[in-house]
């Protein structure tokens, strides 16, 4: 049993017990401390998952190939930002405490456990590993009403996600004998038709999962949840977890249910088509730039869950691009999001951003960048995630999704393009928004460069996520 | 024999002590009966070879639970005696109910089989007799599912995390030694000299100043102590 296979996602674990250790000792503020040290631990595990072999360890538990370390090395980085973002504005907003960062690094062993796992029950450990944290993160703000109602909805009805999933788990058990993916996946080979209680127990999982990624018709508690939580979780929130559970709905659907195919696929591209006409419509009434941003993320999901439906190794390449590139623009756009603060006070509001074009012309630069890069305008990153997903279901005679999925993202580049004008035509209100500290200036400036760049130098993630997709179609 | 009857004495004492659980008037007698059934189903566990779960039995339920429910029983101010009081009402619509439970399991007991296929589709299957059951639970749960268990374990963590990070606040009114506030104080505390040997009676007893002054000496260095700990 090479249990050194799973060496990243144990020296994160160790980081993590080590780091709270020695944050409990000191009675001084040890945030910003534990805070470089968790970043340090996330790109020490990066760096190990770059260097990892590949195969099945931990009896059958555990699956590394190139599709789980093309995500996890996202995720990771993914999650690195998203913490780095809280630092400045945890501490203003006497949220420092240290146990933020190492909630952050368990939320992230559990994306990796999540994205590797190779059974069933790995998916619910990993999950939960994932969960728990996030609703401590998203009740963070105790004594704020609207934290804690965020943390209680996510918890209420996260719990009922993990049921949903876990009496799936427990129907695809009972109905094929084995909870592992590899002997699923021999199981429905070898077997002519399928039962229906593994449909069911199918559809209960894949409701689990659409949960977490927030896909119509399971996202009800989006918007509620992202605009409740302090801005930085909300970050958090949009952007690493979601990779993670878009990675596992790829593995589970690709790898143990490949066969099924015929029987999940109709739901994925329903599920698709909800939420990009949903993120596209919803979202258009919005005036808080949070639940813009909930609505925004569950059209994002639309579109990737889009390559998945398609199934086929265009598809998945164009999904794991997409889901990238959605990264990057989502953390971007926090980063500004983070950042609005007037004479002291946090703000959040579409309006707040009014003049930034003129008191502060780099800010709105980088959330111009962003905004565009979303809608989907073509010299930026945003336009090769959607021509690839795009690309795929052309290629695969999928002529409705590709359809709605341009109209749909033609409106909602209305709420987008909004932005920007408000920030560029509308007048400034007396008081302008602060400078955004360096920390939020250099994440804006990376992810910015990043989405500027992309069009350049595309070569190089293609190539990966063509590798990560031949990896989970075998 | 002898394991005939231990099973019968074991067996005699658990229905008895568990007759006494459900009769017994005073609260805190019925969890001391509790534990005792407890004690007698961990020795038929025993008996059938399962000396794991009878372990577990002692350690999980005696010692856990049977003492949570002692003190929930010693704390709170419950009237046994009012909540019996509806007994011999229901007693009737009781017995029906539990007439047709028993009915029930009977035909579940007499009709239940197991699958052809069941015994080879186990996915852990029962080891060879030389190994003990708590060596085999031991191997599935720390050599075959080791990754499963640490992840829970982890998980339990961060749910322990969570709960304090939600729920635990610096107090400031509690009262701590504060040593720096103490050494600072040396040259407020007048030294004076008594008479040797003249005794409390005629010297009277001297009392500190009042709490007012001390607050007013110690107060910018309490303000610095509270700033460190709320981090």
């Amino acid at each position: 049993m090479a249990w050194t296979l799973a060496l990243p996602e144990l020296v994160l674990a160790l980081c993590g017990l080590a780091i709270l250790l020695i944050g409990v000792l000191p009675k001084r503020d040890t945030f910003f401390p534990m805070a470089m040290a968790v970043t340090g631990s996330l790109l020490l595990a990066a760096v190990l998952v770059l260097g990892q072999q590949e195969g099945v360890a931990l009896n059958g538990l555990y699956v590394a190939d190139s599709f789980s370390s093309f995500m996890k090395v996202l995720a990771l980085i993914g999650a690195a930002l998203g913490l780095l973002l809280a630092l400045d504005y945890n501490t203003r907003e006497r949220l420092n405490r240290f146990e933020y960062p190492v909630l952050v690094l368990f939320a992230t062993l559990g994306m990796m456990v999540m994205i590797s796992a190779n059974d069933l029950m790995s998916v619910y450990l990993g999950l939960e590993l994932l969960s728990l944290p996030l609703y401590v993160m998203a009740a963070f703000d105790r004594d704020a009403g609207r934290s804690a109602e965020a943390g209680l909805k996510y918890f209420v009805l996260g719990a009922l996600a993990s049921g949903l999933l876990l009496y799936g788990a427990s129907l695809v058990y009972g109905f094929a004998g084995t909870t592992n993916f590899d002997r699923l996946a021999a199981a429905f080979a070898a077997q002519e038709g399928v039962s229906p209680g593994v449909v069911v127990g199918l559809v209960f999982v894949m409701a689990g999962l659409a949960f977490k990624i927030s896909a119509v018709p399971f996202h009800m508690w989006t918007p509620d949840v992202y605009e409740g939580a302090p801005t930085p979780v909300t970050a958090f929130f949009a952007a690493a977890p979601k990779v993670a559970a878009l990675a596992l709905l790829a593995r589970v659907l690709l790898g143990p249910f490949a066969d099924l195919a015929a029987q999940w696929q109709q739901v994925v591209v329903l599920i698709s088509i909800a939420s990009m006409l949903l993120g596209a419509f919803a979202a258009i009434g919005q005036r808080n730039l949070k639940r813009l941003m909930a609505y925004s993320s569950i059209g994002h999901v639309g579109y990737a869950l889009m390559g998945l439906a398609v199934v086929s190794d265009v598809g998945l390449r164009g999904l794991i691009v997409y889901i990238a590139i959605y990264v990057f623009m989502n953390i971007g756009a926090f980063a500004v999001l983070v950042a609005m603060r007037r004479s002291g006070r946090a703000v959040e509001q579409v309006e707040d951003l009014a003049g930034l074009g003129r008191t502060d012309p780099a800010m709105a630069l980088w959330m111009a960048v962003f905004m565009f890069s979303m809608a989907g305008i073509p010299p930026l990153a945003g336009f090769f995630g959607k021509l690839y997903v795009f690309l795929a279901a052309v290629q695969g005679g999928y002529w409705t999704l590709a359809v709605i999925g341009v109209l749909t993202s033609v409106v909602a580049a209305y709420y987008y393009l909004r932005i920007v004008k408000v920030m560029y035509f509308d007048q400034p209100p007396e008081a302008a928004l602060e400078r955004a500290p360096p920390s939020l200036s250099v994440v804006m400036a990376t992810t910015g460069l990043f989405n500027l760049a992309f069009c350049l130098f595309p070569a190089p993630m293609l190539a990966a996520a063509g590798i990560a997709a031949a990896a989970l179609l075998g | 024999m002898i394991a005939a009857a231990a099973f019968y004495l074991f067996a005699a004492i658990l229905i008895a002590s568990a007759v006494m659980v459900v009769t017994a008037r005073n609260p805190v007698h019925s969890v001391l009966f509790l534990i005792l059934a407890f004690f007698n189903a961990a020795a038929l566990f025993l008996i059938a070879g399962a000396e794991f779960l009878a372990m577990i039995l002692v350690i999980v339920y005696v010692g856990a639970v049977a003492v949570l429910f002692l003190f929930v029983v010693m704390m709170l101010d419950i009237d046994f005696a009012r909540l019996r009081e509806g007994f011999q009402r229901y007693a009737p619509i009781g017995a029906i109910v539990g007439g047709i439970l028993f009915l029930e399991l009977v035909l579940v007991l007499g009709a239940w089989t197991f699958a052809d296929q069941a015994e080879a589709l186990r996915i852990a299957p029962t080891p060879p007799s030389p190994v003990t059951n708590t060596e085999a639970l031991g191997l599935l749960l720390y050599t075959d599912y080791i990754y499963l268990f640490q992840a829970a374990g982890l998980i339990l963590l961060v749910a322990m995390i969570g709960a304090i990070v939600l729920t635990l606040r610096g107090r400031p009114a509690m009262r701590r030694q504060n040593i720096a506030v103490q050494i600072a104080r040396s040259g407020s505390v007048a030294a004076e000299k008594v008479p040797v040997g003249a005794g409390i009676r005629e010297l009277g007893i001297r009392r500190p100043p009042p709490p007012e002054e001390t607050r007013r000496l110690a107060e910018p260095a309490h303000g610095e102590a509270d700033h460190g700990e709320r981090h």
